[in-house]
């Protein structure tokens, strides 16, 4: 378990390291600067704004003192705040992504889970077809037009709830919904494949056979095991959803992290580009290797101890 | 008491050789194809979803001709109409019929869809194949690789990607296809890895066969099932990441319609009420994710064996 | 089971989130981590009763980069910040040039040495002395090449001051021999000297202009992070700051200490930072927001067919128009981007596409500015819309080329709805009008201005909103060696003329020069002008006293509430 540990570990450090330099060569090799705007810019405030923020280093210095200060945590300042460092972006952004993301996950999986139960149960009969129908509608309005339609409705003709901002819970209720559609659908669907498989398979059979309540086989031997899949892409639904969904901060004004993402590549805020790349590896990362645990802990057929 | 039995002669006539007769295959013999088509016929939602596609695409291709209007014509006399006998989805805020823009949009994002599902499933297939078949090491650094494009921002990519191409349909598939080929590869990836273990795999190598032969016999035509639907649910992804990157303003060119831009381009009609012009481009584009995902369901199920009852 | 993948997956994440929380170690910030209790807004009420605090609540778009007068980035930086300091002199409704931190002030004949003298009494929020020696500072603070100041230019009117700010001297010595060379001086705690390199008739209205606020220097002397923290916040103006929630909101309340306090009515202004024009919309509906600025153009239209009192539609200093890229065939005619320019019909595209009364524009220099004789500058329109004239022009010019057809070209634009409508609005005229055939292209911000920047491209939009009200705002833009040119269009002759108005102290000549120097360009045609802005905001019926100034947002001291 250690050695696989560390080998995993080796991995996904060398894998982030790729992954910086890849998005530093990239971010370079795209037109623009931090500073550029439609007004005037004088060559002389230009090159003052340069040297400031060690910009008109050659490319290789830049480089090397970003490792050097990643390497101490420190993701340095963002160009477009002077109030803000990249550090403050991700410990105020994240809590915010993380407590929708997690909101989000838990409604849209919990519901996912529901429907995707019942429409194997009742394959390819009603009930299969209306939780499908549900399922897919939720997959298939874009989130920017749910947010959209949500806030007229609810929020503005209604009145029901705050349109936008983030504060009390009330603020998270529309956000949430928006943002859980699609993982429901997504959780909805492939439960309910993973299901019938799981139901075709002789335990099942035998265990019907046996006489054992319907119930109590659909608990303890279908369902415990048709959930395994959905543990597997859970990491990559809850990295998505934690690190923050530009569309639903930005509708809703929700000072999170996938605004200040989309913002930094918009705005060429080099450091806040390479800092939140860096911070949402190490999620990812990190969310596949406790899925990889958790996985071994739901199916005792898995040892982990086999490496890649 | 004893009775001997009687053995006359006829007992010992020779049976009429028949045996061509007992191997005969009384039902119609059916090809696994066939026999999926069956299935898939059965199951009335997947129908649904096929008849979908074939209405979209019809229209699509006549959708645009038969209004007697272009997607591009700007009539500021008529704009923000209702559906009336001139324009039978109305007209949007620069008084361009919805009907042709809808149906031009078709075109777009469906062309999109079925394009970008191509791509994926040749660079799937090839990278998976080959990650899969060969195991071991290479597998490892190919795998490794998918995983370091997962983690490099995506907007990066389709940013530089714009500023190298240019603006254009072909700069948007292959913006869908940059990171989209990688589920199909691992799924590629994943059902190789099965499938080299199985006999006849094992048996062909045995016989000295070469892994193009291998992997063009066996094990493609194997992993066809769950490519195919993985195709299916493909196309509606990627018209709906095509909506996305028009939110970001990274969408087709103005003055052409997708889905997508129309859709971003009508949120603000919620606001004002005009809330159909939102709602055309958005009906259409659930339409065709309906479509195209119990389409692909259904044929998960028909292609699956273990379904068969 | 479920129940425990959640609980797991949280307490996982809440592990690397106390890892990054631990790792950043910059302590300046307000407390925020709680984002469950605090309230941001009470939910959409609109009930405070006359009694209470008079609450104004606007969306700011977006957080402020910095609210440090010398740091100011835009106007995402400058509203909050006209409300929080004030300087020198002010600008109020109609444009009017009053004193505000100066009582009075001296201007020497020649022009070029100004002499001001600050009001008794005036103090800092914190309660200290508001001095000349504050001025100087914070004029020599922005101009410091080691402070970055991105608005620093706004001070290179001042002798020396371009020599300073773009100093690479390393030596702390010689920089400061060029900082001292500065022609500002506190000449005591009162009276405050600027000398000028050229006389420049505008800087009245300039030293109003957030770039030349007041900084306390004492405070800034102690602490250099000042600005960054709501608690150590000082300023001089109507409004004081009492909460920056980052990227959330800010508050600032009455400055009891103001000069000017009494006709302070409001209590508070609440900012919001909400970046998408629809939710800020919105919320103005559901009654979150007082005002609403930017609107949706959409929305604007629907105002204005219904005659909503709400819809204000005050002036605004600027110019849409079309770039040319000259230095490319066939645009590199005249004759053809003359035809092009001729060939749209501008009334239909304020009437349906802006939709907010926007004027037509044939020329450059927008509508608002005065000349020596205090009438509106733009008095003639340099060219009219004629379809038959520019066909002609076209086929002429095309000729000229040697070219027998229009060779397909692309309209560059950055990603917003109403380029995006004006583009193809355009782009229809020109098909109907002169049987033309052209492209639309789209480019994130930073990719046009950099095509722009390279000339990489055929026509590009732009607009201009002017820094200060004075065609010459206008005018340097195209000089040769202007980095806001981008046409590839170079004119010695424009360039003397744009210098002439530059040196002149007569507002006759200055103006005479600019007239010609305006005609020559329109002969020249290296922009095709499209329309000169208007400024629409929503206001709710109950908020009185909110103007605009044509260069600035909406001014809102003077607000009062009247429920």
């Amino acid at each position: 378990m250690l050695r696989f540990t560390l080998k995993r570990l080796g991995w996904a450090l060398l894998t982030l390291w790729m992954v910086i330099t890849l998005t530093f060569v990239l971010m370079h090799s795209i037109p623009g600067n931090p500073f550029a705007k439609e007004g005037k810019m004088p060559p002389g405030v230009f090159e003052n704004l340069m040297r400031y923020y060690h910009l008109d280093e050659p490319l290789y210095v830049q480089y090397g003192l970003y490792l050097k200060s990643l390497l101490q945590f420190d993701f340095g300042p963002s160009i477009k705040s002077s109030t803000l460092t990249v550090n403050d972006y991700i410990r105020e952004g994240f809590p915010v992504s993380l407590h929708l993301g997690l909101q989000a996950l838990i409604i849209g999986v919990t519901l996912g889970i529901i429907f995707g139960v019942f429409a194997a149960l009742y394959h390819n009969r009603y009930p299969d077809y209306l939780s499908m129908v549900l399922a897919i509608i939720g997959l298939s309005v874009p989130n920017f037009i749910l947010a959209t339609v949500f806030i007229n409705y609810v929020a503005v003709e209604w009145g029901l709830l705050p349109p936008a901002q983030w504060g009390t819970w009330k603020h998270t209720i529309l956000p949430s919904l928006a943002l859980a559609a699609m993982p429901m659908a997504f959780t909805a669907r492939l439960m309910r494949s993973s299901m019938l498989e799981v139901l075709s398979q002789d335990y099942v059979k035998t265990a019907k056979a046996k006489g054992i309540a319907k119930s109590m086989v659909i608990l303890k031997h279908t369902i415990r095991n048709a959930i395994l899949p959905i543990v597997t892409v859970l990491g990559v639904i809850a990295t998505n959803l934690v690190t923050g969904s530009f569309v639903i901060e930005h509708i809703f004004g929700i000072p999170g992290m996938g605004e200040m993402f989309v913002k930094g590549i918009f705005n060429r805020d080099y450091p806040v580009i390479l800092g939140s790349t860096v911070f949402y590896s190490a999620v990812l990362i990190f969310l596949t290797f406790v899925i990889d645990v958790l996985y071994t802990w739901i199916d005792p057929r898995i040892k982990v101890t086999g490496g890649e | 008491m004893q009775h001997e039995p009687q053995l006359t002669a006829e007992l010992f006539q020779p049976v009429a050789d028949n045996s061509m007769e007992t191997e005969k295959i009384v039902r119609p013999s059916i090809s696994y194809w066939a026999d999926v088509w069956r299935r898939l016929k059965m199951n009335k939602l997947a129908m649904v979803g096929l008849f979908l596609i074939v209405g979209l695409v019809v229209m699509a291709i006549i959708g645009p001709m038969i209004s007697g209007y272009t997607y591009h014509g700007i009539d500021f006399k008529a704009k923000n109409l209702r559906w009336s006998a001139e324009h039978w989805f109305g007209t949007d805020t620069s008084g361009r019929d919805l009907f042709t823009r809808a149906w031009y949009g078709a075109r777009i994002s469906l062309f999109i869809g079925v394009m970008a599902a191509l791509i994926d499933f040749v660079i799937g297939v090839i990278y998976g194949g080959i990650s899969g078949f060969k195991g071991g090491r290479v597998d490892n650094i190919m795998m490794r690789i998918a995983e370091v494009l997962y983690g490099v921002p995506y907007l990066l990519m389709v940013i530089l990607l714009m500023v190298v191409m240019g603006q254009g349909l072909w700069t948007i598939i292959i913006a869908m296809t940059l990171t989209g080929w990688i589920p199909m590869a691992r799924l590629v990836r994943g059902q190789v890895l099965q499938l080299k273990e199985q006999e006849y795999v094992q048996a062909a190598l045995a016989l000295g066969a070469s892994t193009g032969w291998i992997l063009r016999k066996h094990i493609i035509p194997n992993t066809m099932g769950p490519i195919l639907v993985n195709i299916t649910l493909t196309v509606p992804t990627a018209i709906f990441a095509e909506a996305t990157l028009s939110f970001l303003g990274l969408g087709v060119p103005a003055p052409q319609a997708s889905w997508g831009t129309m859709a971003n381009d009508a949120l603000v009609s919620l606001l004002v009420g005009n809330t159909y012009q939102l709602f055309i481009p958005g009906f259409l584009i659930s339409l065709a994710m309906f479509a195209f995902n119990v389409f692909g369901d259904g044929l998960r199920d028909a292609l699956d064996p273990r379904m068969r009852k | 089971m479920k129940k425990s993948i959640s609980v797991l997956l949280s307490l996982s994440l809440a592990g690397l989130l106390a890892l990054t929380g631990c790792s950043g170690d910059t302590g300046s910030n307000t407390a925020q981590n709680n984002n469950g209790g605090q309230t941001a807004t009470n939910g959409g009420s609109t009930d405070s009763s006359s009694s209470g605090p008079k609450i104004l609540r606007v969306n700011n778009s977006s957080e402020p980069g910095s609210l440090h007068p010398a740091k100011a980035q835009g106007t995402h930086e400058s509203w909050p910040l006209r409300h929080l300091f004030v300087g020198l002199t002010e600008v109020v409704e109609g444009n009017k040039i009053e004193p505000a931190m100066a009582e009075k002030w001296d201007i020497s004949p020649d022009g070029k040495t100004y002499t001001f003298h600050l009001r008794d009494g005036i103090k800092w929020s914190n309660g200290d002395p508001v001095t000349a020696a504050d001025f100087e500072f914070a004029w020599k603070y922005a101009l410091n090449p080691n402070t970055a100041s991105d608005y620093a230019y706004q001070l290179y009117y001042i002798e020396g001051a371009e020599a300073y700010n773009t100093s690479k001297e390393k030596d702390p010595a010689k920089l400061k021999a060029l900082e001292d060379k500065v022609g500002v001086k506190a000449l005591d705690d009162k009276t405050l000297q600027v000398k000028l390199t050229n006389p420049t008739a505008y800087f009245l209205e300039l030293a109003g202009f957030y770039t030349y606020f007041p900084v306390n220097k004492k405070v800034q002397e102690q602490n250099p992070n000042w600005a960054n923290d709501a608690s150590t916040f000082v300023s001089n103006g109507p409004f004081k700051l009492t909460e920056w929630k980052h990227k959330e909101g800010l508050k600032m309340v009455k400055n009891e200490n103001y000069f000017d306090k009494d006709k302070i009515k409001i209590d508070e202004i609440d900012w919001a930072m909400i970046e998408d024009e629809n939710t800020a919309w919105q919320m103005y509906r559901s009654g979150d927001l007082d005002l609403a600025y930017p609107l949706p153009t959409d929305v604007i239209g629907q105002l204005k067919s219904s005659n909503s009192p709400e819809l204000h539609i005050d002036p605004e200093y600027a110019t849409y128009f079309y770039r040319f890229n000259t230095t490319k065939k066939p645009f590199n005619n005249v004759k053809v981007r003359k035809a092009l320019a001729m060939a749209i019909d501008r009334q239909a595209i304020v009437d349906n596409v802006t939709q907010a009364g926007q004027k037509p524009a044939y020329g450059l220099v927008a509508l608002g500015s005065v000349d020596e004789n205090g009438n509106e500058f733009h008095q003639t329109d340099y060219f009219k819309e004629d379809v038959a004239q520019a066909k002609q022009l076209l086929a002429e010019g095309l000729k000229e080329e040697g070219l027998t057809s229009m060779p397909k070209f692309k309209i560059l634009y950055n990603t917003l709805d109403a380029h995006k409508k004006i583009a193809e609005a355009i782009q229809s005229m020109w098909r109907d009008n002169l049987g033309i055939e052209c492209e639309l292209e789209n480019a994130e911000f930073q990719v046009k201005i950099d095509r722009e920047h390279k000339l990489d491209y055929d026509i590009s939009r732009a607009g201009w909103i002017g820094d200060f009200m004075d065609p010459m705002t206008f005018m340097d833009m195209f000089t040769s060696l202007s980095t806001q040119n981008d046409t590839g269009w170079k004119n010695k002759e424009y360039d003397a003329l744009v210098e002439k108005a530059k040196q002149s102290n007569d507002q006759k000549v200055r103006m005479q020069a600019m007239r010609d120097a305006e005609k020559l360009f329109m002969d020249e045609m290296p922009v095709m002008p499209i329309y000169f802005y208007t400024k629409p905001y929503a206001v709710k019926p109950y908020v009185k006293g909110v103007y605009a100034l044509a260069t600035e947002y909406p001014t809102l001291k003077y607000a009062d509430i009247q429920k």
